[in-house]
């Protein structure tokens, strides 16, 4: 999968902000944009929350679920071991049911590239082609306190291994501190970094830590920020910081991605990730990616669920459907 | 499959056990009525759902005899703890029933189930709780100590959100120490049949609540009854004129919620996709049959194109279609006659020169449907700017500054409610100041809790109901000198504290005038 190129999104942007994408024009720009009454985005997000999927939309949407997460392992623990675990399961999710679809991809730290590669195989490529992608997280996650260089280091590392896809987190220091045009370059460098030898480029996913810029204002800012400085996908967390992803949040970049798409006709992905845990939260961020962009929002290259947990209690659900009645924790694989 | 065609997700009509026919519910049993009975049909499929007794005079008579018998019997002697352990319970069994009557709603009145479940039965049972709290505190609500009840108590209800007038009506009434005799309207009567069911489950001593069904004739002839102490009434402008007039010379006091026609006001400084989202909710709840709908969107001028465009295509995603679907976001229209006065105010709208646009949907074969239609370049002099539709329809029309935006929206004979959006705190409060409504919602819209008190300026009624303020449509003060008579010094303490709190009936007072417009528009059915 390929991203758009750097500079087409440096022009794109100045097009957009009418200059330079400095910290006095970006604040300009973002501080114009519409404001989020808080009350009223929760109640919205709460209303989508009580759709309510049943039978065959409820099927579909289990199996959809499946095919839209990044199976995720992101742990100082980790080891090759746990990574070729994980990509089993990636592969195959539920062993006693060979119509169960793949995931996504895989989500690691960059050192575990290789060994995530490795494992996949041949079942290593496009998700729309029912391939898993390898996606690394870097630019020294989850903190992102780290130089540029490093960070870029880190990102070229990952995509010379053979990352699909790039996790990258923004600097909410900076952003915090109104430096947006710091943010914007780092977004942009990284992205140039995500760029391979043959001219291709790993989708570069931007992590917006929403639990540290705590207001939506500010989401809803940051969102347009990484769009801006060339994003293919907004993504609200990392999981490491609590909250993760929550359906108000994930509503509100939905809104961003759709307004951006009005304006320029570009589709950009969202990716909740961290805290969703069961097929009925799951649903729920289906329904508001359905009614607030569409529909066609639904499928890989547009909408992703960062989760590890969630797979399981999917697996359960479906299991439910076949079988007529619920198992157990025991009937699906930890990993 | 599209995923947006989601599967049918109907709540089931199982929990439901209806009588073929509901009798009247005078003094704790149902009695059949005199008058000929007539039957509560389901807006959604024009299916009959039961048949319902017809009260005449002098079911009229037996109802409000009951009701006095009761007052001087046991309600009025009851202490203010005693009322409330009633109202507890009431409460309690409603939250106990509340999907039996969320379905019960839906099927009589058309809206959608999930409005019924999570917006009009939980309001019900916090009706209960709130003022079952009040009913041993009433020498705090601001009419001194000791505030008397009046006596029996003639309610008259409309069929838009049938229980929830229901407890509106009946919770202060109760907790201030009076009996009702409560007619509904005549298209929703099915839930205060069994709203009685759960008055006899909590034993309420009988005749403090009793519910008579029929038309308009049985809710004059209660109205008009010389044995009524105090008559509260909710529906269109047109009867409660009717109303006034009435009971004008006679000592029965008088508390009116009538129609509205509010104003919507969205700054170009709005958070955008609330603001949508509430003028959605505003007009698009419960079909529009709201009287406080937002139902004119004033929009300033350097927004409206986007506002609309916005508009649109958020009322391309509502799901209209059958009302027991918990995916419904539109139900049906009330009945026949008020779908007619929907569509002719719409067509005088075209007429007028406004254009229409409607969503599109797909209209069922059966019941009464009306798809959410917008009039943009609608005038301050159009009809559909001026009359209350009581439909989805909602008339757009723009302001360039705050002071026009003040003065389109007071320019009605209306005052019931009205919306500020705006990310700015000193223009929501330097805006709420001027507008000349009873209620004002800032970024938000069609909100109710039972501590806020609701009533209108203007043509929109008298009185208040809801909070501590609804409180005093049911009482009046202690005669002079009787009202510290019975305390000792501990309550004389106290009576201080009270009187020095007394701003509020003053400012009652000054909305509770009548309306002395000369000339206004009348409304169809509501009633």
């Amino acid at each position: 999968m390929s991203g758009t190129s750097l500079v087409s999104a440096r022009e794109r942007a100045i097009a957009v902000l009418g200059g330079e994408p400095d910290d006095a024009t970006l604040r300009r720009y973002l501080h114009g944009i519409a404001g989020v009454d808080a009350v009223g985005l929760e109640q919205r997000a709460a209303g989508l929350g009580t759709r309510s999927i049943k039978t065959s939309s409820k099927q579909w949407a289990l199996d959809r679920i499946i095919e839209l997460i990044d199976l995720t392992t992101l742990e100082g623990a980790d080891t090759p071991g746990k990574v070729r675990s994980l990509v089993a399961k990636a592969v195959n999710p539920d062993p006693s049911d060979a119509s169960t679809p793949r995931v996504a991809a895989v989500c690691v730290y960059g050192d575990m590239v290789p060994y995530a590669i490795e494992a996949l195989g041949g079942a290593h490529g496009d998700p729309d082609d029912g391939l898993i992608s390898v996606a690394a997280v870097a630019t020294a996650f989850p903190s992102g306190r780290a130089s540029l260089d490093i960070k870029l280091a880190d990102t070229a590392e990952a995509v010379a291994a053979g990352a699909d896809e790039i996790d990258m987190v923004i600097d909410r220091g900076a952003f915090l501190a109104g430096r947006y045009g710091l943010v914007f370059d780092q977004i942009a460098a990284v992205k140039e970094a995500c760029r391979r030898p043959d001219g291709t480029s790993a989708s570069l996913k931007v992590i917006l830590e929403t639990g540290e810029l705590v207001t939506y204002d500010n989401v809803r800012r940051a969102s347009w920020l990484s769009i801006l400085a060339g994003g293919d996908f907004i993504k609200t967390s990392t999981g490491k910081v609590a909250p993760a992803a929550t359906l108000p949040v994930t509503l509100l970049m939905l809104e961003v991605v759709r307004d951006w798409h009005l304006a320029t006709g570009q589709r950009i992905g969202v990716k909740p990730a961290g805290g969703i845990r069961s097929s009925k939260d799951a649903i729920k961020y289906l329904v508001t990616v359905a009614e607030t962009v569409g529909e066609e929002w639904l499928q890989p290259h547009l909408f992703r669920f960062g989760a590890s947990s969630l797979l399981n209690d999917v697996l359960l659900q479906r299991q439910k459907i076949a079988s007529g009645h619920y198992s157990g924790a025991d009937y699906v694989t930890i990993d | 499959m599209s995923f947006l065609d989601y599967a049918p997700a109907p709540e089931s009509r199982a929990i439901l056990s209806l009588r073929d026919s509901y009798g009247l519910f005078i003094d704790g049993e149902f009695v059949d009525g005199r008058g000929e009975p007539f039957q509560t049909i389901s807006p959604a499929t024009e299916e009959r759902i039961a048949m319902i007794a017809n009260a005449n005079a002098a079911d009229v008579d037996a109802a409000v005899a009951a009701a006095r018998r009761a007052y001087d019997r046991t309600w009025s002697k009851m202490s203010g703890r005693d009322r409330g352990k009633y109202l507890f319970r009431i409460a309690r069994l409603v939250q106990e029933r509340a999907r039996e009557l969320a379905v019960a709603e839906s099927l009589d009145n058309g809206k959608p189930i999930k409005e019924s479940r999570d917006v009009d039965v939980p309001l019900v049972a916090a009706w209960f709780f709130y003022y079952a709290g009040w009913a041993d505190k009433l020498d705090h609500a601001g009419l001194g100590a000791n505030p008397r009840s009046l006596g029996v108590a003639a309610q008259v209800i409309p069929w838009n959100f049938p229980l929830l007038m229901l407890a509106w009506k009946i919770a202060p009434a109760l907790a201030a120490g009076n009996t009702v005799v409560l007619k509904p309207a005549e298209t929703t009567p099915l839930t205060a049949l069994i709203f009685a069911e759960i008055l006899q489950q909590a034993e309420l001593p009988a005749g403090v609540v009793n519910i008579i069904t029929g038309a308009g004739d049985t809710g004059a002839a209660l109205v008009g009854h010389e044995g009524v102490d105090k008559v509260a009434f909710t529906g269109s402008t047109g009867v409660g004129r009717a109303i006034a007039k009435q009971v004008a010379g006679t000592d029965k006091k008088v508390t009116l919620e009538l129609g509205g026609k509010a104003a919507n006001i969205v700054f170009d400084d709005a958070p955008i996709d609330q603001a949508i989202e509430g003028i959605v909710n505003g007009i698009f709840f419960n079909q529009g049959h709201v009287c406080c709908a937002g139902s004119r969107l004033l929009v300033q001028e350097n927004i409206h194109d986007e506002v609309v465009d916005r508009l649109k295509s958020r009322l391309s995603t509502l799901r209209l279609g059958d009302p027991l679907d918990k995916n419904t976001d539109i139900g049906a229209i009330n009945s026949r006659e008020q779908l007619e006065r929907i569509r002719a105010l719409s067509d005088i709208g075209v007429a007028e020169g406004a254009e229409r646009w409607t969503a599109p949907c797909d209209i069922p074969e059966n019941g009464f449907w009306y798809a959410p239609t917008i009039f943009t370049g609608v005038q301050t002099s159009s009809r559909i700017a001026r009359e209350e539709i009581f439909g989805p329809v909602l008339s757009v029309l723009t302001f360039r500054t705050p002071a026009e935006a003040i003065a389109k929206a007071n320019n009605t004979p209306y005052g019931l409610s009205a919306g500020i959006w705006t990310d700015k705190g000193s223009r929501i409060l330097a805006v709420a100041d001027q507008l000349r409504a009873g209620v004002i919602w800032a970024n938000t819209f069609n909100r109710f809790d039972p501590a806020s008190p609701f009533g209108g300026y203007k043509e929109s009624g008298y009185g208040r109901e809801g909070g501590r303020h609804g409180l005093g449509a049911y009482l009046s003060p202690a005669p002079i000198g009787q009202s510290s008579a019975s305390r000792g010094a501990l309550g004389a303490a106290s009576t201080a504290a009270i009187e020095a709190d007394a701003p509020a009936p003053a400012k009652r007072s000054r909305v509770a005038k009548p309306a002395r417009t000369a000339k206004t528009t009348t409304k169809g059915s509501k009633r």
